[in-house]
């Protein structure tokens, strides 16, 4: 390693404006199951958050959900006591979820339970509350959507995890790295520059993340920053590309591109020694890459064969295969947590939509129908995935589950959002 | 090969005579657009020792090789920076469809492709620098080919 500095950077830690506009389902499945979450009983001064309405948001978010309107609602019990079923029958409500806000010397409590209205029993009850200052509201909220959504589905709930993202703005020029809730809300900047920022990743365990950065000689480099203390290092400061980097599943290496010797190559930097190794060597472009589960491959994307697919190397041995041969493009390769499916930048008829391949089948499903889309990030639990496409002029982000039934749009932010990528479960 | 040295040698007296034209017409507002696609050049004009000669060659989608329209236009830049010692940037772009960082090595690639054809003329490898922006800093911000082929380009910037 040429150089290595140690920077401490001003860490904005302000938050900005509240962006609690809904997300815009544009595509659901055909019979969401239906809820009902009664307004949550709280004694005592207006909060400042809905909770029963962000469970609302975060369950429609899924697409699988359809909450029922508060004034739909023919009753609002607050116990199991008070729950008459034919009231929720009657407005087609398959689940009911009822519950209380306590505050006690600035924390609040949450309890909370869901009934099954069509067997009418209750299947999950939490006695132990959830706790949390008034900050964490929302917190409070995506943990009782995160267990109701498992409950209901067997799926581990995605609503407590964060994304960040790149946010761009004209006129002056700035970049934005960002941190929000999966929603979109409670955003908060984690780089501000003047130059161009891209390609940001989490650290397997959720504390880091890595992204490029152009620094003072408007050269990019590679950067790793603590989300805690906001302390960040520049690993990489090579000639030519710094790009791309892509965290190993243990933590311990970083993939990346460089073109220091020449032509876009991949290479892997451990982290603890900084020891680098090449591990492609071809005249084209190697770039994009993205690990395997098991941490012994990785795939990347080459124009080898003229035209850009993703091919996959194994470490140890060296041995490239091309993994994706459907359609003349094909980009920025990401695996699902099964290790099942390939989600990539695919381009068909004009310009690019998110596509999955079924690695072993080799069956290529498109995702997404909307014009430029990229930057496809899996959720950690494999069921949705986010990614960048344009509404108007305007940058925003979209999401789309894995099985394509279900479409929805995050409210659109200030400048031009794009590069999404979606935390591990923390 | 004779007809092609030709064609090249024609070319080359064309384009210069069409800068040279330009440059005593019209010296301080405008960057004569020399590739065949008509388009203005957005890019604040870079000043140029002598000749103004057009800073921005052009690419086809995904593509780095050098159209014969840039290799004239390379030319005159070799001939300028041949024995002199000045430094020059060449700063490679990708119009914004695909991945970015396919796009950012898309950009490199074309830097390169535009440094090669330079030193390959005489020009001193040490002082060309390549630097790309992948499709981070457009020219054109719409969202079609007329756009589009105002940023799949190599600034020669001095």
């Amino acid at each position: 390693m040429k150089r290595f500095l140690l920077l401490t950077l001003f860490f904005v830690t302000g938050f900005a404006q509240a962006q609690l506009t809904n997300i815009t389902i544009t595509h659901g499945v055909d019979n969401p199951t239906r809820i009902a979450i009664v307004p949550f009983n709280y004694v005592g001064p207006a909060l400042p958050e809905d909770i029963s309405e962000i469970i609302r948001n975060d369950l429609n978010f899924s697409g699988q959900f359809e909450s029922i309107p508060v004034e739909k609602m023919i009753s609002y019990p607050q116990s199991e006591a008070q729950i008459q079923y034919r009231d929720w029958k009657m407005i087609n409500a398959e689940f009911l979820l009822i519950g209380d806000i306590t505050q006690q010397a600035g924390r609040y409590f949450a309890n909370f339970e869901l009934f099954d209205v069509v067997q009418q029993k209750r299947v999950l009850s939490r006695s132990v509350p959830i706790e949390g200052g008034e900050t964490q509201l929302r917190d409070i909220a995506h943990r009782i959507s995160d267990k109701a959504y498992e409950t209901i589905t067997g799926i581990r709930g995605i609503f407590s995890t964060k994304i960040i993202y790149v946010e761009a703005f004209q006129k002056p020029a700035k970049w934005q790295l960002m941190l929000s809730d999966v929603d979109g809300a409670r955003s908060r900047v984690l780089l501000d520059s003047k130059r161009i920022i891209l390609s940001p990743v989490w650290s397997p365990e959720g504390t880091r993340v890595a992204y490029v950065s152009y620094e003072a000689d408007d050269r990019p480099a590679i950067f790793v920053q603590n989300l805690s203390t906001g302390r960040r290092e520049q690993v990489t400061n090579f000639h030519g590309l710094n790009g791309a980097p892509a965290w190993s599943p243990d933590g311990q290496n970083l993939a990346m591109v460089l073109s220091k010797d020449g032509n876009p190559e991949i290479y892997t930097l451990n982290l603890t020694s900084m020891a680098l190794t090449r591990v492609t060597n071809h005249f084209a472009i190697d770039t994009e890459p993205s690990w395997t589960n098991d941490g012994l491959g990785i795939f990347f994307t080459s124009n080898r064969g003229v035209k850009p697919q993703i091919y996959k190397v194994t470490l140890a041995s060296g041995q490239t295969e091309r993994v994706t041969f459907d359609g003349e493009y094909n980009a920025r390769g990401r695996v699902s947590p099964d290790g099942k499916s390939l989600v990539m930048v695919h381009q068909r008829d004009g310009c690019c939509l998110i596509a999955a391949l079924d690695i072993k089948s080799g069956n290529l499903r498109i995702l997404t129908e909307t014009n430029l889309d990229e930057s496809p990030t899996i959720a950690p639990n494999g069921a949705m995935l986010m990614y960048a496409t344009s509404l108007g002029n305007k940058g925003i982000l979209g999401a789309v589950s894995l099985d394509a039934r279900t479409k929805v749009r995050l409210p659109s932010k200030q400048g031009d959002v794009r590069e999404p990528a979606w935390s591990p479960f923390f | 090969m004779i007809t092609k040295a030709i064609k090249q040698g024609l070319t080359f007296a064309v384009v210069m005579a069409f800068l040279v034209g330009c440059s005593t017409s019209d010296k301080k507002k405008t960057t004569p657009v020399v590739a065949p696609v008509a388009q203005p050049v957005v890019e604040a004009p870079v000043k140029a020792p002598e000749v103004q000669v057009a800073n921005v060659v052009y690419f086809e989608f995904d593509k780095y090789d050098l159209t014969p329209a840039s290799r004239a236009i390379l030319l005159a830049h070799a001939e300028k920076l041949k024995g002199a010692s000045m430094a020059v940037r060449l700063e490679g772009h990708a119009d914004e469809r695909g991945s970015r960082e396919y796009n950012m090595a898309l950009g490199e690639k074309r830097a390169h492709a535009v440094r090669d054809f330079l030193v390959l003329q005489g020009v001193k490898a040490a002082s060309l620098e390549s630097v790309s922006y992948g499709e981070e800093r457009p020219v054109a911000t719409g969202h079609e080919e007329t756009s589009w082929s105002q940023n799949r380009r190599v600034e020669v910037k001095y």
